[in-house]
């Protein structure tokens, strides 16, 4: 039984920024749903006494104390990036034309 | 480029005789650590581009985030501060979105799990009231990268061809802190959100946790506003104006809200739920962005951050370095100063409350203090465009400067010439005085004879002060002062041409 439909997988793919066909979409919404499925397996032994736990190391309060450390060069920052003016990163254009 | 026409306004008494508006006020506050939230980079404000960058805050694959323990305790102060209980355990969470501000493409934020939560502070309205506005929570995050729209007429996003991204900003410490929804400010809504946003920045400062200027960015408010017909229970849709970044623009970008909702109710029309962008020079706002599908963060807990769980004896110990809440030092300052509501008003405008107590402190009576700091000094600050703080003044050296005053060894004439030597760089008052030769004539011999002179020379003002003009004498101390060439106590002046006249 499908739990996760089409529509939702089209609207993750959309947040995700992918772009996918209808073939794709029919194909990854059954695999999608086994993963989901797959999951949900955990709710079977999750009791209320149990809190969900989102990190595997029982560790709480992992700080660095407040002082500068060596930044990269500015150089360095862009070395990776695709183009660059007045030493910051260039993007495309961010809103589409109304 | 979208062409937007002014939008509808109704005169805002109108809009309250039918509607009561409800505010949620969003503040953001850069921290004022020396390192980024999650990696050490330093924060320090008008570095050159992307210098000031690491693996960790450009979001490079395999960099982890570590948290800076200066930035919990600077939000653990700042939610006592705000009597908001303090989480014992809280997590952060991923934001999720693709915005070339943020290169990893999610904000690490908190999300159902603020460090802090149900608080209020107390504003004091300019009428001597309190209104409580009650916090919701304030939480962790980072600040994101500056962009830089190129290509469109003016610089801004709208038109841009492309931007430029600067990510020296990106991974600041940022507190948020939200109000409750504020119900029940009726008219008196638009002062009640500039004197919360106030109100906290002074909060703020006194805890010394930000440098909270407003117009450098590293203060800034997002005003909600909303309508409902008086007296209706059901909350009506919010517009949200985002990042009004003066205490008058909050004012001025709520009333106009307002306004405009009111129109567009009154014709029938529905508010659509939107941003909302502040226009300074035309004091009104223009449609941002709708809420839309996009707007579904999928937060999640943050997989490389363990949970934060601030220990009760943090907390107390945190709790013993509050500052005096700002309302209450104001009223006890007043108080031992035995200023009016209107002086300390003044005072408080001048942001001089904290330079007063110094000086006082340094041995100037408090009304000296103000004098000089609200008056002399304000004046010649306005004057050049600058703040009091830009000059060689010390509260020791006002202290000084009154003392020589006190003493007699100066005249207001003359203390104003040695300020302009302490202002220069000359040094301290008395060195000041003493290489300038400044010093009042203590010698009556001169100053009576002065005033003999004086009074022969202009016999018929004198005659109508003996006639009982007192007030004529004024003209006979400007002359005795100008023929002491100023060195002379004003004062014993008038004395002298009294005994003398009458």
């Amino acid at each position: 039984m499908s739990t996760l439909s089409r529509d939702e997988v089209a609207h993750v793919a959309m947040l995700a920024r992918i772009q996918l066909t209808d073939a794709e979409l029919d194909h990854l919404a059954g695999q999608l749903d086994q993963i989901v499925e797959f999951v949900a397996g955990v709710g079977e032994i999750a009791a209320d006494d149990i809190p969900p736990m989102s990190h595997p190391l029982p560790l709480t309060n992992v700080t660095r104390p407040d002082e500068v450390r060596p930044s990269l060069t500015a150089d360095q920052a862009l070395a990776n990036a695709p183009a660059s003016e007045l030493q910051r990163f260039e993007v495309p254009r961010i809103l589409d034309e109304d | 480029m979208s062409v937007t026409t002014a939008d509808a306004v109704l005169p805002y008494d109108e809009a309250l005789a039918t509607y009561d508006p409800v505010m949620g006020l969003e503040v953001h506050v850069e921290l004022g650590t020396a390192t980024k939230m999650f990696c050490g980079c330093s924060t320090t404000f008008g570095a050159d581009p992307n210098t000031q960058t690491c693996p960790v805050c450009l979001g490079l694959p395999g960099a982890l985030p570590v948290v800076n323990a200066t930035a919990v305790e600077s939000a653990v102060r700042i939610g006592l501060a705000l009597n908001c209980q303090i989480a014992q355990w809280c997590r952060f969470a991923r934001k999720n979105y693709f915005y070339p501000d943020m290169p990893k493409n999610f904000q690490t934020s908190q999300y159902d799990e603020p460090i802090a939560f149900e608080g209020y502070l107390d504003v004091d309205l300019d009428d001597g009231s309190t209104f409580r506005v009650e916090i919701e929570r304030a939480h962790m995050e980072e600040d994101t990268g500056k962009s830089l729209h190129v290509g469109g007429s003016t610089g801004r996003i709208h038109g841009a061809e492309y931007s430029l991204v600067d990510y020296n900003r990106a991974g600041i410490p940022l507190i948020e802190i939200v109000t409750k929804p504020i119900l029940g400010a009726g008219e008196r809504a638009p002062e009640v959100a500039r004197a919360y946003v106030s109100a906290l920045r002074d909060l703020l400062k006194a805890l010394d946790v930000s440098d909270v200027k407003m117009e450098q960015g590293s203060m800034r408010c997002d005003a909600n506003v909303s309508l409902k017909p008086r007296g209706a229970e059901k909350l009506g849709t919010r517009t949200e104006t985002k990042n009004v970044n003066s205490l008058r623009s909050v004012e001025r970008a709520v009333r106009y809200e307002i306004c405009r909702h009111a129109a567009v109710l009154n014709g029938g029309g529905s508010i659509l739920q939107e941003t909302r962008h502040w226009h300074e020079d035309t004091g009104a706002t223009t449609s941002g962005r709708p809420k839309s599908d996009a707007d579904d963060y999928r937060y999640f807990p943050e997989p490389d951050l363990v949970p934060v769980a601030p220990a009760h004896e943090l907390v107390e110990r945190l709790r013993g370095t509050l500052p005096e809440p700002p309302a209450e030092r104001r009223k006890r300052l007043q108080a031992a100063w035995g200023y009016s509501d209107l002086e300390m008003r003044d005072v408080m405008n001048a942001g001089a409350v904290g330079i007063i107590e110094e000086t006082v402190a340094a041995g100037a009576s408090p009304a000296a203090a103000r004098k000089w700091w609200t008056g002399e000094l304000a004046r010649r600050a306005n004057a050049e465009g600058k703040s009091v703080s830009d000059f060689n003044v010390t509260p020791a050296y006002v202290a000084e400067l009154d003392g020589l005053v006190g003493s007699g060894r100066l005249n207001d004439s003359m203390a104003r010439q040695v300020l302009d030597g302490v202002i220069a760089g000359e040094g301290s008052p008395t060195a000041v005085a003493d290489a300038r030769g400044l010093e009042l004539v203590q010698d009556d011999g001169a100053l009576e004879a002065a005033v003999d002179q004086v009074i022969a020379a202009n016999p018929d003002v004198a005659q109508k002060v003996r006639d009982g003009k007192v007030q004529a004498v004024g003209a006979l101390i400007g002359q005795v002062m100008k023929a002491m060439k100023g060195q002379a106590d004003a004062g014993k002046a008038r004395e002298l041409l009294l005994q003398r006249l009458t």
